[in-house]
């Protein structure tokens, strides 16, 4: 087993208040890691730590081995693309030209868009399902479309690690379904390591290989998840009851259980 | 990319020809036969350098704290550089000193010292917050803006009636000058900030969609915030210290841009640098013709078309295009 992103005993602090107290975990190569937990447990951070946007105040990240800090930018976006939340970010482009920008840390300066990057970008839009809206202006699109076009924005990065904040929040449930499988195909046919901050613990448990859970900066959970889709996981997680619906094909369910 | 360029390249191509039938306008409307070399080369040319290099500059400017801050309604003097050099200007004026040295006007020197006193202020208050926070940035900037506008009007209260109105028209910003002196004292401002602004256009499309979003892409996202301020605060000094300030340009300019070529960098700083010259030369030909022999300044002219032209896209609603939040 290869580790590929490491972290230990991180500690960070935001606005003068320590948000993560000593987290430790590690994703292996090609790892499926689904990061959940209440509001305001420090997930955000977390994702914020992992990719190099916050200093820790203590412990320490690695990617590959090596410290986050010891990379530039330009090197850390080589390695590890981000998919933020399709929330309403401004984006003044075109899908294709969008897309393009995520080529920024392979290309020189003056260089323009080159046959490869070009090449490339075709690809991303090709797995996204979104080639034939290629040439439409991002604002023109419907959220559904919106999140596949930001996951192709990450994916011409060409980077191993994916980090996604609320893949699918503010989606219906068919697009829940398409991102869900879109991320699973991404992780599994193309080797890419994927680590996803969800609210959504069924997504978590259907994706994840592994659940990370966290409760007041701290890790509660951390293992596979079956196990985690278990009414004694969640409710220590979330603090409420919970149904669990075992299916008969394999798999469980989990919805929050209702006054008896 | 591949279906937007031609249009925009044909844009380009466009106000690369209305940038010329502006100079050419500019030079030859009124030109009395009478002493035409001496007028022609001591004062028309002189004036168009210094209407294309500020036109320039200021668009420019805008274009790029509109990236910076991802609002459409930034201006090269959002920052509180051109309050600063007209409290420079002001001071120097109430003061009544005549400190010209090396041939450029003592107004002017004090107006960039003005410029560049307050753009280390703003960027001082914006470093007591640990990092070179955007809305800290924006914050410090108006806050100085203000204070600095508020000492200007006391200055002029105090002054005499011939100081308050030779602040007071300074304050409208004019391009009327007599030979070269003030073409080269802009040019080397101009000409650094423009190269800065040119060669990060690709940053400054990625800091459009979002800071966190930049920095993930491979960005350095405070080093090219901290290389835009400093530039484009000093190319804006450099441009007020000898025109005064001059509103509008850097709003109006790249709002068509986008409007026109999309919001690429890769043609807006093209397009804005060359309308910016093209709108300036046009608005000071006709503050120069419009009541002759009056001249009117030339500031005056361009919030006169600018005010309309806001309240059309108003009334469009698209103020904030190409920045629109849903």
């Amino acid at each position: 087993m290869r580790t590929l992103v490491e972290v230990d005993r991180l500690v960070v602090r935001r606005a003068d208040r320590e948000v993560l107290h000593g987290v430790t975990f590690a994703v292996e190569r090609s790892g499926f890691l689904a990061i959940v937990g209440p509001n305001g447990v420090g997930k955000t951070t977390l994702l914020v730590a992992l990719l190099g946007l916050v200093r820790p105040a203590a412990g320490s990240i690695a990617l590959a081995g090596r410290p986050l800090g010891a990379h530039t930018r330009r090197e850390l976006a080589r390695r590890m693309s981000y998919v933020p939340q399709s929330d309403g970010r401004a984006v003044p482009f075109t899908v294709q030209e969008f897309v393009l920008l995520g080529r920024y840390a392979h290309r020189g300066r003056f260089a323009p868009a080159d046959r490869e990057d070009r090449h490339i970008v075709r690809d991303a839009l090709e797995h996204t399902g979104t080639a034939a809206f290629a040439e439409r202006p991002v604002s023109s699109l419907s959220g559904g479309e919106r999140q596949r076009v930001l996951i192709a924005g990450a994916l011409a990065q060409q980077a191993e690690v994916l980090l996604l904040d609320e893949p699918t929040a503010f989606l219906d449930p068919r697009h829940q379904l398409d991102t869900a499988a879109l991320l699973r195909d991404l992780n599994r046919s193309h080797g890419l390591t994927v680590l996803m901050v969800t609210h959504d613990f069924n997504l978590a448990a259907a994706c994840g290989h592994n659940v990370l859970a966290l409760r007041e900066g701290r890790v509660v959970y951390h293992g596979d998840a079956e196990t985690f889709l278990t009414s004694q996981v969640l409710e220590e997680v979330y603090g409420v009851p919970f149904d669990v619906l075992r299916r008969p094909a394999g798999g469980a369910w989990a919805a929050v259980g209702g006054p008896q | 990319m591949t279906c937007r360029a031609p249009r925009s390249l044909m844009w380009l191509a466009g106000v690369s020809a209305a940038v010329l039938a502006a100079i050419a306008a500019a030079l030859l409307i009124d030109l009395p036969m009478e002493g035409r070399q001496e007028i022609l080369w001591r004062i028309r040319v002189p004036r168009v350098c210094l209407g294309l290099a500020a036109g320039a500059a200021l668009a420019a400017s805008g274009m790029a704290f509109q990236a910076m801050f991802r609002n459409a309604l930034a201006t090269p003097y959002t920052l509180g550089v051109s309050s600063g050099a007209s409290l420079g200007a002001a001071l120097y004026m109430r003061a009544a000193l005549r400190l010209d040295a090396a041939g450029i006007d003592g107004v002017s020197l004090a107006a960039l010292a003005g410029a560049v006193l307050s753009t280390m202020l703003v960027y001082g208050l914006t470093r007591l917050s640990r990092a070179f926070s955007t809305a800290t940035l924006l914050l410090a900037g108006v806050a100085t803006s203000f204070s600095f506008t508020s000492l200007i009007l006391l200055t002029q209260y105090t002054s005499d009636v011939t100081t308050a109105f030779r602040v007071g028209r300074w304050l409208m910003g004019g391009l009327e000058v007599v030979g070269f002196e003030p073409v080269w004292q802009v040019l080397p401002f101009a000409t650094v900030g423009l190269i800065v602004v040119t060669v990060l256009t690709r940053e400054m499309d990625l800091l459009v969609v979002g800071e966190d979003l930049a920095a993930t892409r491979g960005v350095s996202v405070e080093h090219v915030k901290r290389l835009l301020f400093f530039a484009v605060s000093l190319m804006v000094g450099g441009v007020t210290a000898v025109c005064g300030p001059i509103g509008f340009v850097g709003l109006i300019v790249p709002h068509i841009g986008r409007l026109l070529v999309g919001g690429h960098h890769r043609f807006l700083a093209p397009f804005s640098i060359l309308g910016g010259a093209t709108f300036l030369v046009t608005c000071d030909t006709v503050a120069r013709v419009a009541i002759a022999p009056v001249e009117v300044p030339v500031g005056s002219i361009t919030a006169l078309v600018g005010g309309p032209f806001f309240l059309t896209l108003l009334l469009w609603g698209r103020a904030n295009r190409g920045f629109e939040t849903s």
